[in-house]
């Protein structure tokens, strides 16, 4: 209790202090906690978007198959599938047709597939709710299209996909096979690739080898490829988390080095009063502790508190403008708030941490110079 | 009012809103599961392969389907000009990590 009691005497004393230079200190919490939010945003954003991808495109094909000419993404005869069936362990071979159409009175790109069971039949489409979005279409509304003979070609809307869904059908258009291969003039023997059904998930390398061994010209692209490709495009070396991660290393170090190359006079001064009037080195360390704990924890906890209203409340809304870039067609990130408690801790450690050793170092200097001569310089 | 009280009535308070923030958290993902299961089921009729992030160029709205060529893939030193671009990294398996 008397430990307790002493500790609030000392944050009684740390807060007048800090409060004496109100303009200074008040700067520095709000720049603090602007790191730690940015930090934080960024940190809650890219890990609630990979743990997503990786719970939603587990149900995406456990091999794709395309056919690569000149380098490039190529149709692939389906003929091919007939011959891939065949494989030990493959369950199912299934040709995919999509493809991309940019809107020009929209200035968007869309994403065309061709689904199994298009309910809709010819002449008519579903389309994501980005698409109805910058078209303002609703149901029954008609789409025009120019197709690959440059004639334009209308289509009716008869369902819009959910706005929940938006982070993978956003920008879909689903229509019949039919029609897509009239829009684009695909031959009736060939596909966008091939998505692939295999048995035993261990043996999908083996089965992906054998692909390539049969048709040198193919890519076989297994499932693990697709889902670890989220955990690496948005890993810490992304250019999105390295410009924030590496401004917020400086303002930290920046912050470390202004704590850490002294004390202003005001500050020597005061050490050397709190000393000649009686206080042990101790104290005048627990004092500078406090004072560190009390910029750094108030800025942390603002700062996390932030970002995840910022994240998780508002879409990322600051983030919108550099995730929009160029595209017409904009998912609202309606992200579920899947946060690491792994993460915050290290952001703590990185964040509280060194701000409040960077504090005690100097102040620790300070207090063991003779009071006298302290106060003298 | 003691200035220590005030600044401990903050951090407890703010200690509170973090453990209501995981709470929150939890509550959310159990509540979001079904429209999460809806967009697993689209992955799985539609055969998607990516999430639709970014729409703008197709190597970003689908980086697992990308060329392996993307760097270079209008004309040989073309640099990225789609800002998407610059905001994630390539795929791994445009890196020869797999």
């Amino acid at each position: 209790m008397r430990w307790f009691a002493k500790q609030r005497y000392v944050i009684d004393f740390t807060l007048s202090s800090l409060l004496r230079r109100k303009g200074k200190n008040t700067a520095l919490v709000l720049v603090y906690t602007l790191v730690v939010f940015m930090l934080a945003s960024t940190m809650f954003f890219t890990y609630a978007i990979k743990k997503e991808a990786v719970i939603v495109l587990d149900n995406a094909p456990d091999i794709v198959v395309q056919r690569l000419v000149a380098g490039r993404h190529d149709l692939i005869p389906i003929s091919y599938g007939d011959r891939i069936q065949k494989i030990k362990g493959v369950n199912s071979v299934k040709p995919k047709l999509w493809g991309y159409y940019f809107d020009s009175i929209f200035g968007a790109n869309y994403t065309l597939i061709v689904p199994e069971d298009f309910p809709h039949g010819r002449g008519n489409i579903a389309i994501g709710y980005g698409v109805a979005k910058v078209s303002t279409s609703q149901v029954d509304y008609i789409l025009p299209f120019w197709d690959h003979k440059g004639s334009m070609t209308s289509f009716t809307i008869k369902e819009i996909l959910s706005s929940e869904s938006e982070l993978v059908s956003s920008d879909l258009i689903l229509i019949s096979e039919d029609d897509f291969r009239m829009l684009f003039g695909i031959p009736m023997e060939y596909a966008t690739n091939l998505a692939l059904k295999v048995r035993n998930k261990k043996e999908l390398p083996v089965i992906a080898a054998k692909i390539k061994k049969i048709f040198p010209d193919t890519r076989p692209i297994i499932k693990d490829e697709l889902l670890r490709t989220y955990d690496s495009v948005f890993n810490w070396r992304s250019g999105l988390l390295l410009i924030i991660l590496s401004s917020a290393v400086l303002a930290f170090i920046i912050f470390a080095w202004d704590k850490a190359s002294g004390l202003s006079a005001e500050e020597r001064k005061e050490i050397g009063i709190l000393k000649a009037i009686g206080w042990e080195t101790s104290d005048v360390i627990l004092m500078k502790f406090w004072e560190g704990t009390v910029i750094s924890l108030t800025s942390f906890l603002a700062g996390l508190l932030l970002a995840y209203g910022h994240v998780f409340f508002s879409s990322s809304i600051l983030f919108e403008p550099v995730l929009k870039g160029w595209a017409v067609i904009y998912p609202k990130f309606r992200l579920v708030p899947f946060i690491d408690p792994y993460q915050i801790a290290i952001l703590f450690f990185l964040s509280v941490v060194p701000y409040t050793v960077a504090t005690i170092v100097p102040s620790w200097r300070a207090a063991t110079v003779d009071p006298d001569s302290v106060m003298r310089t | 009012m003691r200035k220590s009280t005030i600044f401990l009535s903050y951090v407890i308070l703010n200690i509170i809103l973090v453990c209501l923030m995981f709470t929150h958290a939890f509550q959310k993902q159990r509540a979001t599961f079904p429209i999460l299961k809806e967009k697993a089921t689209q992955v799985k009729k539609f055969a998607l392969t990516d999430l639709c992030l970014f729409t703008e160029a197709r190597y970003t709205r689908h980086p697992t389907m990308a060329d392996l060529n993307t760097p270079f893939q209008d004309f040989p030193m073309s640099i990225e000009h789609y800002p998407s671009g610059s905001l994630m990294l390539p795929p791994p398996q445009l890196k020869g990590e797999f």
